[in-house]
């Protein structure tokens, strides 16, 4: 039954790959088609508001500081009402101003499409900053990084210019997310989600005792929380907890909201390449490496803790330390995957808790961060360990390498080892200061070699914009804040602006003809070829680090 | 090359105030759409359709009164009633989360150790190796409303000794509060402990 439930929601997946991928394709490729009945008006309402008259394509520096530029605008924003929520309204629980580093370190997190939260949902902000800070960055970091990668996906594949950012960014609230988050908003609530501006509870139980039950606007922040990879929860137990999480059938939903989007964007890339096959190769790369780290994940969490096994109780359902019955080890595993693979962040387990061979598994999609991955930038990393491995390849046989027609030469290259070197740098070498420091050493929670996965779990997350933690990181210090701050930004902006630079440099090449001596991009050994890329640029760096946290720990454990 | 240059002139068509100011304007129209404008639609459609669902899903007593949230589980000491999982929060539902404890840590292995002997004294019936792990693990989100089936049945002898209900009748009873998979299929089967306790106490007032 365990393997059974898995293998439907991945079905289900498969099934709307082809229809949401079209859906995109059409939405983002600015030809006259039937979406715009429905939304062309609103669109042209927001555009004559803001002041937008020219729609046409920009270069990549323009795309880039656009995108950076809203970005900081919206932090602005978000940086004020943060700072000044309790004098404003729906504040019903009387919540106070949130603290500067904190704060620094909330927008930029919500900003980033990250989610870490070192605040506590339930009393650390208001029912408004839930709303217009939470819920809006949750959009609009959403729609900036989809908004991305549409253009770099424009620029390999050589359409006549990159796009325009502000109609990109509009084009997506308003033809996907917004219409998506309604939908989902009312039928979580159908399936008993809260949504409501009501203040906390308070109920006597059965028991005599006083309950003090935190409610509200629950529902509306669940549905964009995943539609956009964000994974911020309401509470801090996020979709463990009951209210945002209650039954198997919400968990079903929120899987396929926070993976459908990211899982359809290999097929809209193969519509823009004119090569379907192209996107599907891509797809399978990305689903072989899934399927095997859930394998890992799931199989290491039905065996259980053996030091609890050992205690000699009905250990038969696995490791439930962290875990909520209504789940099980199907559904917490499944949604572990998915979380860390689309870089959603969001937790219906808690990862601290997973046996140490199961934690492997969130810790090394947010290390390869291109296994789907989130609002764009998971295929955006993945179409770059593409070039790559082209690249190797033509280093192999001494040919210049193309990429769908194009030439592959040194500027491009420099920037692909841009991207993929600040990965593991801003991962390693905060992890590395953080032991030199009291500051990082004084919020391990657990000992041993757990305790060193947690501050490189916490790292890696932000890097990859996650936002999942090892949760009993003691992370609401100045330290903390201020590093993963850091980290998260440097993880978002550094290589999404390198690659926005080589779309802009791939779209000024003139195409070659294809000849019989082409290195094909699309067939069953090019996948290999990918594959084997990721893993060996992408795992063999973190390995050694990977031994000595989890690996250690399982080999004390056992 | 000639694209560039349009491109060029769309650019420097437009002054760099009056480009932020765009940004800035931009920033607005989606702060109060994304922020304002569609949380508050969602909750007065909520509010309107389906309130019950919308404000909690709050179980009321025969009386009438509010005992709490079906989907939120609640600390039960008495020994005669059934107990859900373990709770570093003891069910307080301002708060929300759990120790985080490692699969090694050191703590979480003492406290399901004295968990274990604790349980051993208060149910001799019952043989250890029937135990199920639930029980003895902390939930995620500590508030957890939900236990196995078998770890409801493997409390059913003390209750009975406790109340004076027949084994046969709390085995009923459990298995009338089971809930099956979702669809047949998704999550666990599992028993919200404080319908169950519910049930429960509305036969010993018989």
């Amino acid at each position: 039954m365990g393997v059974l439930q898995i293998v439907v929601v991945i079905v289900i997946l498969l099934l709307l790959v082809k229809p949401v991928g079209t859906y995109l394709y059409h939405v983002f490729s600015n030809e006259p088609n039937r979406t715009d009945r429905w939304f062309a008006r609103t669109e042209k309402g927001i555009y004559s508001l803001i002041g937008l008259k020219k729609r046409g394509g920009m270069s990549w520096k323009k795309y880039a500081i656009s995108f950076v530029l809203t970005n900081i605008v919206l932090v602005a924003f978000s940086y004020i009402f943060l700072r000044l929520q309790k004098g404003l309204p729906l504040n019903p629980s009387g919540i106070g101003n949130m603290e500067e580093t904190l704060t620094f370190n909330t927008v930029i997190s919500f900003m980033t499409n990250t989610n870490l939260q070192h605040y506590s949902g339930e009393t650390g902000v208001s029912y408004f900053s839930q709303m217009a800070v939470m819920t809006m960055l949750m959009f609009t970091s959403a729609a900036s990084g989809f908004s991305v990668a549409v253009a770099f996906v424009r620029g390999i594949t050589g359409q006549k210019s990159v796009g325009n950012f502000f109609e990109d960014f509009v084009k997506a609230h308003i033809r996907i997310f917004i219409p998506l988050a309604v939908l989902v908003t009312l039928i979580m609530v159908g399936l008993h989600v809260p949504q409501t501006l009501k203040p906390t509870l308070a109920v006597t139980t059965l028991d005599g005792q006083t309950q003090q039950i935190a409610i509200g606007p629950i529902a509306s922040l669940e549905s964009i929380k995943h539609l956009g990879t964000n994974g911020g929860g309401f509470f801090g137990a996020n979709s463990a907890h009951p209210f945002e999480n209650p039954s198997p059938l919400t968990n079903v939903l929120e899987i396929l909201s926070m993976w459908m989007l990211p899982a359809s964007l290999p097929y809209m890339y193969g519509l823009f390449a004119k090569n379907k096959r192209q996107g599907w190769m891509i797809f399978s790369a990305m689903m072989t490496l899934f399927v095997l780290f859930l394998g890992l994940n799931y199989y290491s969490e039905t065996q259980g803790n053996p030091a609890i096994n050992a205690m000699g109780i009905d250990s038969s359902q696995g490791s439930m330390e962290g875990k909520e019955v209504r789940f099980g080890i199907a559904q917490s595993a499944l949604f572990t995957t998915v979380t860390t693979a689309a870089t959603t962040g969001t937790v219906n387990n808690m990862h601290d808790t997973q046996t140490p061979l199961g934690s492997i598994t969130p810790l090394t999609l947010m290390m390869l961060n291109n296994v789907f991955g989130g609002k764009g930038v998971g295929l955006v990393n993945m179409l770059m360990y593409a070039i790559l491995g082209v690249f190797l390849c033509g280093l192999m046989v001494g040919r210049t390498p193309e990429f769908l027609g194009r030439k592959i030469e040194a500027r491009e290259m420099k920037l692909i080892a841009i991207a993929i070197l600040i990965h593991p740098l801003i991962i390693l070498v905060p992890t590395a200061g953080a032991f030199l420091t009291n500051l990082g050493n004084g919020s391990i929670s657990n000992p041993g070699f757990h305790g060193m996965t947690q501050v490189l779990y916490e790292y890696t997350s932000a890097a990859a914009n996650n936002g999942s933690g090892f949760e009993g990181l003691a992370d609401n210090t100045s330290f903390w804040n201020i590093t993963t701050g850091v980290v998260m930004m440097l993880g978002r902006y550094v290589s999404i602006i390198a690659m926005l630079a080589v779309a802009g440099s791939m779209i000024k090449k003139k195409p070659v003809p294809e000849t019989i001596g082409t290195f094909r991009t699309d067939n069953g050994l090019f996948t290999g070829i990918l594959i084997g890329t990721v893993l060996i640029i992408g795992a063999l760096t973190f390995l050694p680090v990977i031994v000595l946290g989890p690996i250690a720990e399982y080999l004390t454990l056992r | 090359m000639v694209n560039s240059i349009e491109l060029e002139e769309e650019q420097q068509s437009m002054s760099k105030g009056a480009y932020f100011l765009m940004v800035v304007r931009l920033s607005v129209v989606f702060i109060v759409l994304c922020g304002i404008i569609y949380p508050l639609a969602t909750t007065a459609i909520a509010q309107v359709v389906m309130p019950s669902q919308a404000n909690g899903s709050l179980l009321t007593n025969k009386a009438g009164v509010v005992v709490g949230s079906e989907l939120i589980g609640q600390n039960f000491t008495d020994p005669a009633l059934f107990h859900g999982r373990v709770s570093s929060i003891d069910y307080k539902a301002e708060a929300s989360g759990s120790n985080n404890y490692g699969p090694s840590n050191p703590d979480m292995l003492q406290r399901t150790k004295d968990f274990i002997t604790q349980w051993q004294l208060d149910n001799p019936e019952v043989p250890l190796n029937k135990l199920p792990v639930d029980l003895i693990t902390n939930s995620g989100s500590g508030l957890d409303p939900d236990i196995t089936p078998a770890s409801a049945i493997v409390q059913i002898p003390r209750i009975s000794n406790l109340t004076g209900i027949p084994t046969s009748q709390l085995e009923e009873l459990v298995a009338k509060t089971t809930k099956g998979r979702d669809l047949g299929l998704f999550g666990e089967e599992r028993v919200n402990v404080l319908k169950l306790n519910m049930a429960l106490s509305e036969m010993s007032a018989k």
